[in-house]
């Protein structure tokens, strides 16, 4: 298959992860979205990396991996922390930084 | 039987993308993004990047994953309103997804990249398996490797400080108190 099939692909998957964060409300599933995000990512870095004969990109998605695993960890920790508080779960309620 | 493969994978991948943003139980939205990720590991084999695809098996859908079962399971289900706060926000939005995806494969093919009609050049024996990987990670990108390690423990620290419960002693009346 030819790389640019995949580097489409991957542009599709970055617009749908887009029109997530743009519709849903609850903090979890946009997180969700911006791991469908990260991941089109990864899936064009690795497609430029097949198609260079390079191993770089292949490092690079992985290091785009640890940053999305450390996002999740902070960003379930604030929705954790946010269900103790008694806060609605829903970003167009929860719109000011002061508790 | 590559063409399959490709098809099969990229099927599956945006299938569970769209389920992830359509299902409305976060529960639903998080066994979806399994079968995201699973499809786009099988993507990346057929891209010969096998350790990628083994660590996006083993870390995504396997670890995050989980962490996000729990955290969904302990939230529980949230219905989400159905007013909105801005009038026509369901239908904008998608047609705004779709202006992005639009003017993202312009750029694309805009660039005449002329790989991009190739499958790429032929590739040596031992490509993407963790033997170069390691190598390479531990050779030109040794940097890297060790701000991801000092990113990972900060991160799990800090989900310790911001999950963690709060003593009595600590609530912010008694800190004002004192």
């Amino acid at each position: 298959m030819d790389v640019g099939w995949y580097v489409v692909l991957s542009a599709l998957l970055f617009a749908t992860g887009a029109t997530g964060v743009l519709i849903r409300r609850s903090p979890l599933v946009i997180l969700l979205c911006l791991e469908l995000m990260l991941n089109s990512a990864n899936l064009a870095l690795v497609a430029f990396s097949r198609s260079t004969g390079n191993t770089d990109g292949q490092i690079f998605a992985l290091i785009v991996m640890v940053v999305a695993a450390c996002e999740v960890v902070v960003g379930l920790g604030l929705i954790v922390a946010m269900y103790r508080r008694r806060l609605a779960l829903d970003v167009d309620e929860t719109r000011e930084l002061r508790g | 039987m590559e063409q399959v493969a490709f098809f099969a994978g990229a099927l599956g991948s945006l299938g569970g993308a769209i389920a992830v943003i359509a299902l409305r139980n976060p529960f639903y939205s998080v066994l979806a993004l399994v079968v995201h990720l699973v499809s786009l590991a099988g993507l990346f084999l057929l891209l010969h990047a096998e350790f990628v695809a083994a660590a996006q098996v083993v870390v995504y859908a396997g670890a995050v994953m989980v962490l996000y079962v729990f955290v969904a399971a302990y939230v529980g289900g949230v219905d989400e309103p159905l007013w909105e706060p801005i009038p026509g926000q369901r239908l904008i939005a998608p047609l705004l997804g779709g202006a992005l995806f639009i003017e993202l494969s312009i750029a694309v093919i805009g660039t005449g990249l002329k790989a991009l009609d190739t499958e790429g050049p032929t590739i040596q024996a031992g490509f993407g398996t963790p033997a170069a990987i390691g190598q390479t990670l531990l050779e030109r990108f040794l940097i890297a490797f060790e701000a991801a390690s000092l990113l990972l423990l900060l991160a799990a620290v800090g989900a310790v400080v911001l999950a963690a419960r709060r003593s009595p002693a600590e609530s912010p009346e008694r800190a004002r108190a004192r």
